[in-house]
């Protein structure tokens, strides 16, 4: 079930598009910012708010890079590995998270704090390498500062 | 030189409207609203010449003019806004928006108002947290002043802007993905024709255009297609932003006159190379673009004078390629980005950006072997214009058969050696 404010803010994005099924990328984005990702059951109740099918909506869902269909944890950290951050050491810098995040690439560390994912250019290449932890750029990241980075994210 | 784009930026954020309007800002959009025809508004974009700076370079003017007008034409209209900034070394439309956001909003009055556009959406790539709230500010501030809604400026134009924030694909950056996106569709392209200003957002007329490209818009109403043209140095118009990634002294982006020299952008501007390396290469414009060399560093960086040597433009934004950099290497890493974030509806794109991928891996870990070349040449020319929906592999085959080019010794070294040599 979708809760009261998941609704309320799904229907709020209504007023902007002229169909039901435009809004499915902001819902998706709702539900997963109040749970943390997108669950099957979380996806059936917008499909049936929007008038979408499971499959219409799950082609949409699964398409995208930051939509998630499994759980991650509290904080997402994103390093970018596209050229500009490749060539100034994007895999000593994913390394370095990896190990101070307790997350193996693609995984969550045990204590569910850290989810740690590779991500396509962040559009930072003047501070490469760059990466982001939730909602935060950090540019010019040093892989040996990182551990110190990260202990800001409880 | 005179900024015109960045004029109004500082270190402290972003000028809100009434330090944006102190600045003479707004000037233009009342000016185009109230006191212009919307032809006016389109023949004076047309007489500046100005083209496309999301990556095309197609003419902004000629873009507009296939709109149908009048009172025939079908409504509502959109007016879109490409943020969706997701090209491998590209980061120039972020500054615009997160330091200037009312000029992008200005202009999409402007422009919008050109096309009679009913609503307008800027489509932002997720990873802008900052450009979304300044412009989720500035949006607002622009209503409560009444320059957006209805009666703008006391008209009777009527004009709605939408921010959409997407959630991370690179092909919704091609025009028609992002519409189907935009309607909450897969971000697969569309077969054109129907080009989008005649069958787009919903079946109906729009028109879709790059942030930097409309954020000019406003300087040209205001100050005319003559003042305009004469802002770059080779007549093509305008100022550009060009940006500069890489081990340069000084990555980053500045505005110049349209036109400056490759030379002169890598010297002045990013300061040369870093200490202890030497340059090798550039990707002129974004990861699909054709390496550029030593050999061309007094190429003008405008339009027609890349495209001459045989690369383009693009974005403006130069990745440097460098002797501590394995090209090999390099090039595998673009190809591994373009086959990733493939849509996977054409052929030549979904399996071949595969194949060249793992190519160019065998390569890297010394299992490549003679003929490997003549594979990866003949892939890229599979994955060149004409043999799919959209302009993703023909864009990633780009860097492949350049580098195919300047850098085949490098490739042979690989296959001879067994091994990377800068491993």
């Amino acid at each position: 079930m979708l809760t009261d404010e998941e609704r309320r803010e799904i229907e709020t994005e209504m007023a902007r598009y002229p169909t039901r099924q435009a809004v499915c990328v902001d819902a998706l984005k709702i539900v997963q910012h109040h749970r943390g990702w997108v669950s099957d059951e979380g996806l059936q109740d917008i499909a049936a708010l929007l008038d979408m099918t499971l499959d219409e909506l799950d082609a949409v869902a699964s398409f995208y890079n930051l939509i998630f269909r499994r759980p991650v944890g509290r904080h997402v950290v994103l390093v970018c590995n596209s050229v500009s951050c490749w060539m100034l050491g994007a895999d000593r810098l994913r390394d370095a998270c990896a190990e101070a995040s307790g997350a193996a690439v693609g995984g969550t560390s045990h204590d569910g704090r850290f989810t740690l994912l590779p991500i396509v250019c962040l559009g930072a290449c003047d501070r490469a390498p760059a990466m982001m932890i939730g909602n935060d750029l950090h540019g010019n990241v040093d892989p040996a500062h990182v551990a110190g980075l990260l202990e800001r994210y409880r | 030189m005179e900024r015109v784009l960045t004029a109004n930026m500082r270190a402290d954020g972003a000028p809100d409207r009434q330090a944006y309007e102190k600045a003479g800002g707004y000037a233009a959009a009342r000016q185009a609203v109230t006191g212009l025809a919307p032809a006016d508004v389109l023949s004076r974009v047309k007489a500046s010449g100005l083209r496309g700076r999301g990556g095309a370079g197609f003419p902004t003017g000629q873009k507009w003019s296939f709109v149908p007008m009048g009172a025939d034409a079908p409504h509502p209209k959109y007016f879109v806004i490409n943020a969706d900034e997701m090209e491998p070394g590209t980061f120039k439309d972020r500054l615009l928006m997160e330091a200037d956001p009312h000029q992008l909003v200005e202009g999409i009055i402007i422009s919008s108002y050109a096309v009679e556009a009913d609503v307008a959406y800027i489509f932002l790539r997720w990873a802008y947290k900052l450009a979304a709230s300044r412009l989720e500010r500035a949006i607002a501030e622009a209503y409560e002043a009444g320059y957006l809604g209805g009666r703008i400026f006391g008209s009777g134009y009527h004009l709605d802007l939408h921010l959409h924030v997407s959630a991370g694909r690179y092909i919704c950056g091609e025009e028609t993905a992002l519409l189907n996106a935009l309607e909450g569709k897969r971000g697969n392209p569309r077969s054109k024709p129907p080009f989008p200003a005649i069958s787009g957002l919903w079946g109906k007329p729009t028109v879709v255009n790059n942030v930097e490209t409309i954020c000019n818009v406003p300087h040209i109403i205001g100050r005319g297609a003559d003042w305009f043209k004469q802002a770059s140095r080779t007549g093509e118009g305008g100022t550009k932003l060009y940006g500069a990634s890489g081990r340069v002294k000084r990555p980053g982006l500045w505005e110049l006159p349209l036109g400056t020299p490759l030379g002169e952008l890598l010297e002045e501007h990013a300061g040369g190379m870093q200490d202890g390396v030497r340059f090798r290469g550039v990707l002129p414009g974004g990861a699909s673009t054709d390496f550029l060399t030593g050999d061309h560093l007094d190429v003008a960086m405008d339009f027609e004078s890349v495209q001459k040597v045989g690369s383009r433009l693009g974005t403006g934004t130069m990745i440097v390629l460098d002797d501590r950099t394995c090209p090999v290497g390099m090039v595998r890493n673009l190809e591994d980005f373009f086959a990733q974030e493939s849509c996977g509806w054409c052929t030549p794109c979904w399996a071949g950006l595969h194949w060249v991928a793992d190519l160019l891996c065998d390569l890297e870990e010394g299992r490549g072997e003679a003929g490997d070349l003549d594979r990866l040449a003949s892939h890229a020319r599979l994955l060149g214009p004409g043999h799919t929906y959209c302009a993703l592999a023909p864009g990633a085959a780009e860097p492949l058969q350049s580098a195919l080019t300047h850098f085949r010794d490098d490739f042979e070294r690989h296959i001879r050696e067994h091994r990377c040599p800068w491993r």
